[in-house]
């Protein structure tokens, strides 16, 4: 009898698990902790490796491919790389782009030499779009980590976005 | 007329308004303890059903109906879903943003009624990541509500236990579709359910659920606080002639925002006009501009022009105008100097961006649509296209039946209301930025901006070439650079005959080689010794001899 491989996680430090396991008893399920571990993950390790899926799928007793196939259909969460430490999102949605949101994402990338969706070279600020972010009363705006910032231009953009700021989540 | 005084919104500019002092100060749980000590389950459901309380998420449902449709004696558990995302995420609309945020414990005293009412046992709210304050406060508000004796185990001393746990979302507009929303609280992709089983059968962990909106908890607290008189004396009652039509009754949040002189989040009851709206609250349009159109309850319901401002924005009233609804009532100005054709462009990339891909006329409908918007906008539209985007409208959809849920119907309302309604101005737009009128023979643009990753991107992840990362934005069609090459002529024309071509056994060039002819045709002469030291140029000549 061949005993089954210990998993070795590699990504997942022993800190996120316990997270994870602490949100355990507010579901009857265990893949109902999908979302959350994905959640936990990303806000450490600004992205989620495919590693990370793996390992979370063997926390939550899944096959990787179901934690996969729910990362996947999330628009918040990156694979590839990881984003900036701040991660600003701009809104391009109707009410902020009547008031001039396209002009801020655009603009706003250009003062920092990226495109959107991209990170600057030091890795400080990932510029992304965002469907709406229910701030319409203070469009054009932009969420930057936690901080509501409102009624943007270019200008007060850039300068807002150059000021260091934790992520509290 | 005496102005509205705000109920949902007292808290409102007063300081520390959102904490549990404040809000028993103004008379908040004693409904509560109240109710908790001498009602029954069946009781609530009859006071909210009495009181005509209509679901604030959008699709208008009453609200004290949807729960008599749980089964009776299940032995539990039932669920209760609180939807802080989706309707939420409509874009104009934030009200329960600012519920949550100023007063949150109304929320709550809300969700604990509806959780009696409805016999359930855990209430998640499933709140969007965009709201980082909200989470704050709400998990604020929990808090001190399960130190209070509020939440938790034999809440005030009665039988009854209630959970609440906030679970954040991911950024998906489906996820506020109810059985998206149920089918991504279990840790899936938020594809909605095909029904029936509807949810107070199945729902979550596939155990009766409800689903109710943030705004609607809070209506069931103050329904409980100042008592079904004074709900069903709010708004607009129901038209008697016709016996389909519950009424709109109660105080709505009204999301005020475009092109407005004051925009933000109103109170007001039931049946105020948009024009009373724009003007009396949000101080008119902005740069004493004329409104053009009007969306009268966030993108998905449509557009009003001008001339219908004075339709009353209840539950029935958008309906009367061609409208889908009154929605969220998130009321989005446009002024008369924006282009309509950008604005449904605008909805376009919208709903495409936020369709989930189940459904083929969704998925396909809303793509196809924006990219032919796109080419509208790039100066090759002709004018079959509007008719061909009202054709895509009327086809793709709940209520033609052809999709699952009803996102498909939002994408299509807009388009074919601005066709309809603003069909001069599409077809001045087509016909100055195209004026030859013919059908231009290019493909649509490609929908995939350069900067949005392409499938190609996606490939590359799975094959493994990860450390490239994304494929650099490229900046005109044609060859990629690094492939480039110099055109042949350059080359000796030797060169180009010895390029490695895979050799086709053809009968008559293999007869022709058995003849002593090599492929070019030309006689075979024996190869010259390499020197060395000659250009390449040099050893193509014909030696002297030959």
């Amino acid at each position: 009898m061949i005993a089954p491989p210990v998993p070795q996680r590699k990504v997942l430090t022993d800190d996120m698990v316990a997270r994870i396991e602490a949100l355990a008893p507010r579901y009857p399920d265990r893949r109902a902790l999908t979302l959350p571990a994905l959640h936990i993950v990303n806000a450490d390790l600004r992205h989620v490796p495919l590693e990370a899926v793996v390992e979370i799928a063997a926390v939550l007793g899944l096959a990787p491919a179901e934690v996969q196939d729910t990362l996947t259909f999330y628009q918040f969460f990156h694979q590839d790389k990881p984003h900036g430490k701040v991660r600003v999102f701009v809104c391009r949605s109707i009410s902020c782009a009547l008031r001039g949101g396209d002009e801020l994402l655009t603009g706003v990338c250009r003062k920092f030499g990226i495109e959107p969706y991209g990170t600057t070279v030091d890795g400080e600020l990932t510029i992304e779009p965002a469907e709406c972010l229910g701030a319409c009363d203070f469009a054009p705006c932009m969420l930057a980590n936690d901080d509501l910032l409102r009624n943007m231009t270019p200008e007060t953009a850039a300068a807002e976005l150059v000021k260091p700021r934790a992520r509290a989540t | 007329m005496q102005p509205f005084q705000p109920v949902l919104l007292e808290a409102v500019g007063i300081p520390d308004g959102h904490g549990l002092a404040s809000y028993r100060s103004r008379g908040g749980y004693a409904p509560l303890e109240h109710v908790l000590r001498d009602k029954k389950p069946a009781d609530v459901i009859e006071t909210v059903k009495a009181s005509g309380l209509r679901g604030r998420g959008g699709a208008g449902f009453p609200t004290g109906l949807k729960w008599t449709f749980l089964p009776k004696d299940h032995p539990g558990p039932i669920y209760l879903c609180v939807n802080a995302d989706a309707d939420e995420r409509e874009p104009g609309t934030f009200n329960n943003r600012i519920l949550m945020e100023d007063d949150p414990h109304q929320v709550l005293e809300g969700i604990v009624l509806s959780a009696f009412a409805t016999r359930a046992s855990t209430a998640y709210i499933y709140l969007r990541y965009e709201y980082p304050r909200s989470w704050h406060r709400l998990q604020g508000a929990i808090d001190e509500a399960y130190a209070a004796g509020l939440l938790g185990r034999r809440i005030l001393g009665s039988d009854f236990s209630l959970d609440v746990h906030l679970h954040r979302g991911a950024a998906a507009y489906i996820c506020g579709e109810e059985t998206g929303l149920i089918e991504s609280l279990e840790g899936k992709r938020a594809w909605p359910r095909i029904k029936p089983p509807f949810p107070a059968i199945e729902g979550l962990f596939r155990k009766p659920t409800v689903v109710n909106n943030i705004e609607t908890m809070a209506c069931v607290a103050q329904i409980f606080r100042r008592g079904v008189e004074w709900f069903r004396s709010i708004g607009v009652p129901a038209d008697p002639a016709n016996p389909r039509d519950p009424g709109s009754y109660g105080p709505k949040l009204y999301c005020l925002s475009g092109h407005v002189e004051r925009p933000g989040c109103y109170e007001a009851p039931l049946g105020i006009t948009a024009r009373q709206l724009i003007d009396g609250h949000g101080g008119g349009v902005w740069k004493g501009r004329k409104a053009k159109a009007v969306i009268p309850g966030g993108i998905s319901m449509g557009l009003m022009t001008e001339s219908e401002l004075d339709t009353p924005l209840d539950f029935a009233g958008p309906g009367r105008v061609g409208c889908l609804g009154l929605g969220t009532a998130a009321v989005v100005v446009i002024d008369d100097q924006t282009s309509i054709v950008d604005v449904l462009h605008n909805s376009a990339r919208f709903f495409a961006h936020e369709s989930c891909g189940q459904c083929t006329p969704c998925r396909e409908g809303t793509s196809w649509s924006l990219r032919i918007l796109e080419r509208i906008r790039a100066g090759k539209g002709r004018l079959a296209d509007l008719d061909l985007l009202l054709e895509m409208g009327n086809t793709m959809g709940m209520m033609p039946g052809s999709t699952i849920c009803g996102l498909a119907d939002g994408a299509a309302w807009p388009m074919k209301n601005a066709i309809k309604k603003f069909r001069g101005e599409f077809e001045d737009s087509i016909r100055r930025t195209n004026p030859s009128g013919w059908m231009v023979t290019d493909p649509v643009p490609a929908l995939q901006r350069s900067w949005e990753p392409t499938d190609a991107d996606r490939h590359r992840r799975w094959t493994g070439d990860r450390d490239r990362g994304p494929r650099a934005p490229q900046l005109h069609r044609g060859r990629a650079p690094g492939r480039h090459r110099d055109p042949p002529l350059l080359l000796a024309p030797r060169a180009v005959g010895r390029r490695q071509l895979p050799d086709v056994p053809r009968r008559d060039r293999l007869a022709r080689r058995r003849h002593g002819q090599d492929h070019d045709g030309a006689q075979a002469r024996p190869r010259l010794p390499d020197a060395g030291q000659g250009r390449h140029r040099d050893r193509h000549r014909q030696p002297a001899g030959a």
